[in-house]
């Protein structure tokens, strides 16, 4: 189908992150109607669409800390052309990672059996909740990633500068001012 | 007299005892560093520093100019290798910048900005290490560690305390505190020391002091890290230098 005004088809979804790297996108304010006018949603929480299907773009926020956020991410790669690893927690793992060196069951008996403030003291095993991974992956380490844009959040002038880049057609040049491990 | 080296094609004056470096940073030009500060002895860890000199790859904070040395420094490809040897830094520690105190007064961290690190590419190693809060001023945070022994020559050299020390060899290599119980907090450091203000990264903080400047208005946030070492060196040099002032 020969349709030039095809617009650009964006999926976007958080795993291990905290979802102010999706407050971040938000935060281009207006120039989200200018998106708009270039791309389309696909799966991602502002649509809430669950699965992701083909799309040009893939941003992922967050890194790998149990079973689903592996599915989610297979997904993304399996069906988005271009990969973006969005923030500090995608990259590097971040401060879910500060779990990666202590041993998971010692770090569930903290949280849930010996911390004075919780109740009921039992540590949730519910069959529906997804197996949690010894460690929390940077995304980069579980599936081929094709961009990373760093901070914590990035900000929205990183963020808008570096979609605008992609959509157009350009290479996103994340130089000395948009680069921050921050 | 004066003798030359060339680096990059261009002409760098040098006197005797001084290392490639030194020339380089007196003429202001720039090598990448990170264990090297010139108020101390060069210690050749880091290799960030590493240039063709010769055709040779030597480390430029440890070899000495000679006349006529024909130095390769900054090259795509070096600078390639010296972005690998930074990722390596980083997944061989925990970094989790969002979360420390030093970020944006990292030299580590501003060596991956000025070499482009777009990820730590390597796996990550997340190994166990001990952090210190032992001292009524001074934090030691060994996630943060790249071992330049920087404190360890401060406090040997210039404090005359001998704090800290390197134990084991290799992957192992740990920073160790010279007390019995091997706590900061049981030996005579104190915040005045100069080996509480040289590290490159925030292993070693001090105490009630991290976010009195805010984020975004740090030292990398002002300048970069070339601007920084090439400033770090006009600090240290007698005002009838080399380059004659
Ligand atoms: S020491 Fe530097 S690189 Fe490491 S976490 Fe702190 S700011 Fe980041
Ligand atoms: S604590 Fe800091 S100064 Fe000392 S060896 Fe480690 S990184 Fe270098
Ligand atoms: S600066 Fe020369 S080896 Fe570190």
């Amino acid at each position: 189908m020969a349709d030039e005004k095809r617009k650009i088809r964006i999926a976007t979804c958080s795993l291990a992150g905290c979802f102010g790297c999706h407050t971040s996108m938000l935060d281009i304010d207006e120039r989200l109607f200018d998106l708009l006018e270039m791309v389309e949603f696909d799966r991602t929480p502002f649509t809430d669409i669950k699965h992701c299907g083909p799309c040009d773009i893939g941003i992922v926020e967050g890194g790998v800390s149990n079973a689903e956020n592996a599915h989610v991410l297979k997904e993304f790669r399996e069906n988005c052309k271009v990969l973006v690893a969005i923030g500090s927690c995608a990259i590097t793992g971040n401060v879910p990672a500060l779990r990666n060196n202590i041993d998971l069951w010692d770090c569930f008996q903290e949280v849930y059996l010996y911390d004075p403030g919780t109740e009921g003291k039992q540590i949730p095993n519910d069959p529906e909740l997804p197996l949690p991974f010894d460690k929390v992956y940077p995304i980069y380490e579980v599936v081929k990633v094709d961009y990373f844009l760093h901070g914590c959040p990035p900000p929205a002038n990183a963020i808008w500068k570096f979609l605008t880049d992609l959509i157009q057609g350009r290479q996103p040049e994340t130089g000395h001012e948009l680069l921050r491990y921050d | 007299m004066i003798s030359t080296i060339t680096i990059d094609g261009k002409t760098v004056p040098f006197t005797e005892e001084q290392t490639i470096m030194d020339a380089a940073l007196a003429a202001g030009v720039y090598i990448p560093h990170l264990c090297h500060n010139p108020e101390f002895k060069p210690h050749g860890s880091c290799k960030l520093c590493v240039v063709e000199a010769n055709g040779r790859n030597v480390t430029s904070c440890t070899m000495p100019a000679s006349p006529g040395m024909v130095v390769v420094n900054d090259t795509p490809e070096l600078n390639e290798d010296r972005k690998a040897l930074v990722q390596m830094l980083f997944v061989e520690g925990n970094h989790i910048c969002p979360a420390c105190e030093a970020t944006g007064n990292c030299q580590l961290q501003a060596a991956g900005y000025y070499l482009h690190m777009q990820s730590p590419h390597f796996m990550h190693f997340y190994p166990p290490r001990r952090v210190d809060a032992s001292h009524p001023d001074i934090f030691l945070d060994l996630n943060r560690c790249i071992l330049c022994e920087l404190c360890v020559r401060a406090s040997r050299d210039i404090d005359k305390k001998s704090v800290f020390g390197i134990s084991s060899r290799g992957i192992d290599s740990h920073l160790v505190v010279n007390s019995e119980s091997g706590r900061l907090g049981d030996t005579s450091m104190a915040v005045t020391d100069k080996a509480a203000h040289v590290c490159p990264t925030g292993a070693i903080l001090i105490k009630r002091k991290g976010y009195t400047v805010p984020m975004g208005k740090r030292l990398f946030d002002q300048k970069t890290l070339p601007e920084f070492h090439l400033e770090q060196q006009k600090r240290v040099e007698p005002e009838d230098g080399p380059d004659g002032g």
